[in-house]
């Protein structure tokens, strides 16, 4: 916590010196971090509201039966489903994982959801295909999806046998 | 190869504005429906339920407290990537050298560079039409979208480090094996 204050304020002054003395890099480090930040902001809220709803309404058992340890191949099925329609990046998926995992979706299906959330949300391969043509994107989801789950599945299993739990959920 | 002609491209600029109109249209209406999506779900709590609908958004709140920090380093980090990396430069070094060499230097680049959909696709099809080949390209957006060092702080508050670590090792070989798939059904390998 005091490193990450200490980088705020050398990087928030860094900025304002920049911008007095129109020191240029800063200028253009601030652009990006003004725009990355209002894009991604905008989202934020909406998801986390949805979190919060999803917390108090949907039961334990309800995503356990889809999405715990004993629930079955079917539940990397919905995984990636759920990956698809997954706004923004894995800072939204992340959140969401965390949010599924402690209503007790099993290690490997959160692990399959964010790294399956990175390669087939439904927005992005929409725009990918029309830049650089189905076959491409095709051929990527062949290979990346069946890849993501397997690795998924294995490395779920070997942190359950170690019996990790997520950071969070320890407090 | 056409490196020497890539920033003089016309396509170069062109490409960018003109795709990121399209694009910023499309986010627009992403944001809308999330929007409205996240107000009727909101809306119809707070008929079934108003108390769980409060205790509903002190969980938002308390969640996305926690992570701020996290999230804030993040922000910081791509502001300065997005300084160090131009698309001028990731172009430059994609588009010369041996298709292997360039498959390698298009995924540590796609590593450590964060960059949202609507720049990374346009900017692929451009890294195309300026001579740089499907598996390098393939290499570039494929680990931009799994790895993620400069997300690193943020996905190691929810992982850990050494889960965080471990997932985008494997995420950096997937993209690898995807970008060989790739190179290979485009037939650019040689064999």
């Amino acid at each position: 916590m005091p490193i990450f204050l200490a980088m705020s304020v050398i990087y928030a002054g860094f900025l304002l010196y920049s911008s007095i003395y129109g020191f240029e890099p800063g200028q253009q480090m601030w652009g990006n971090f003004r725009d990355f930040s209002l894009q991604m902001l905008k989202m934020m809220p909406c998801i986390f509201i949805l979190i919060g709803l999803f917390d108090v309404w949907v039961k334990k058992e309800t995503v356990e039966r889809h999405l715990g340890t004993d629930s079955g191949p079917l539940s990397y099925l919905w995984a990636v489903l759920l990956a698809g329609t997954t706004v923004g990046g894995i800072y939204v998926a992340l959140p969401v994982a965390s949010a599924l995992y402690s209503k007790g979706a099993g290690t490997g299906v959160i692990l399959a959801y964010v790294s399956a959330s990175a390669i087939c949300r439904i927005p992005m391969t929409l725009f990918e295909a029309s830049f650089l043509g189905w076959e491409f994107t095709m051929v990527r989801f062949a290979v990346s999806i069946p890849l993501v789950v397997l690795v998924s599945v294995l490395l779920g299993r070997y942190l359950d046998r170690k019996g990790w739990v997520m950071p969070d959920e320890q407090e | 190869m056409s490196s020497s002609n890539t920033l003089s491209n016309p396509h170069w600029t062109g490409a960018r504005s003109e795709t990121s109109f399209h694009a910023d249209g499309r986010k627009g209406n992403n944001v809308i429906i999330l929007y409205a999506f996240t107000a009727a779900a909101l809306l119809v709590s707070f008929i079934a339920d108003m108390r769980k609908t409060i205790r509903g958004l002190e969980i938002a709140l308390k969640r996305f407290l926690r992570i701020g920090p996290a999230f804030l380093t993040m922000l910081v980090l791509v502001s300065i990537a997005l300084f160090v990396f131009p698309e001028e430069t990731i172009a430059r070094s994609l588009t010369s050298g041996s298709i292997w060499l360039a498959t390698g230097i298009g995924t540590l680049i796609g590593s450590i560079a964060v960059m949202p959909g609507f720049i990374a696709f346009p900017l692929g099809s451009v890294l195309r039409n300026s001579g740089a080949p499907y598996m390098v390209v393939s290499g570039f957006t494929t680990t931009l979208m799994m790895v993620g060092i400069l997300t690193f702080p943020m996905e190691k508050k929810y992982f850990g480090v050494r889960l965080a670590l471990l997932r985008n090792l494997l995420a950096f070989l997937t993209a690898l094996a995807v970008a060989f798939a790739t190179g290979l059904y485009f037939g650019e390998t040689g064999f």
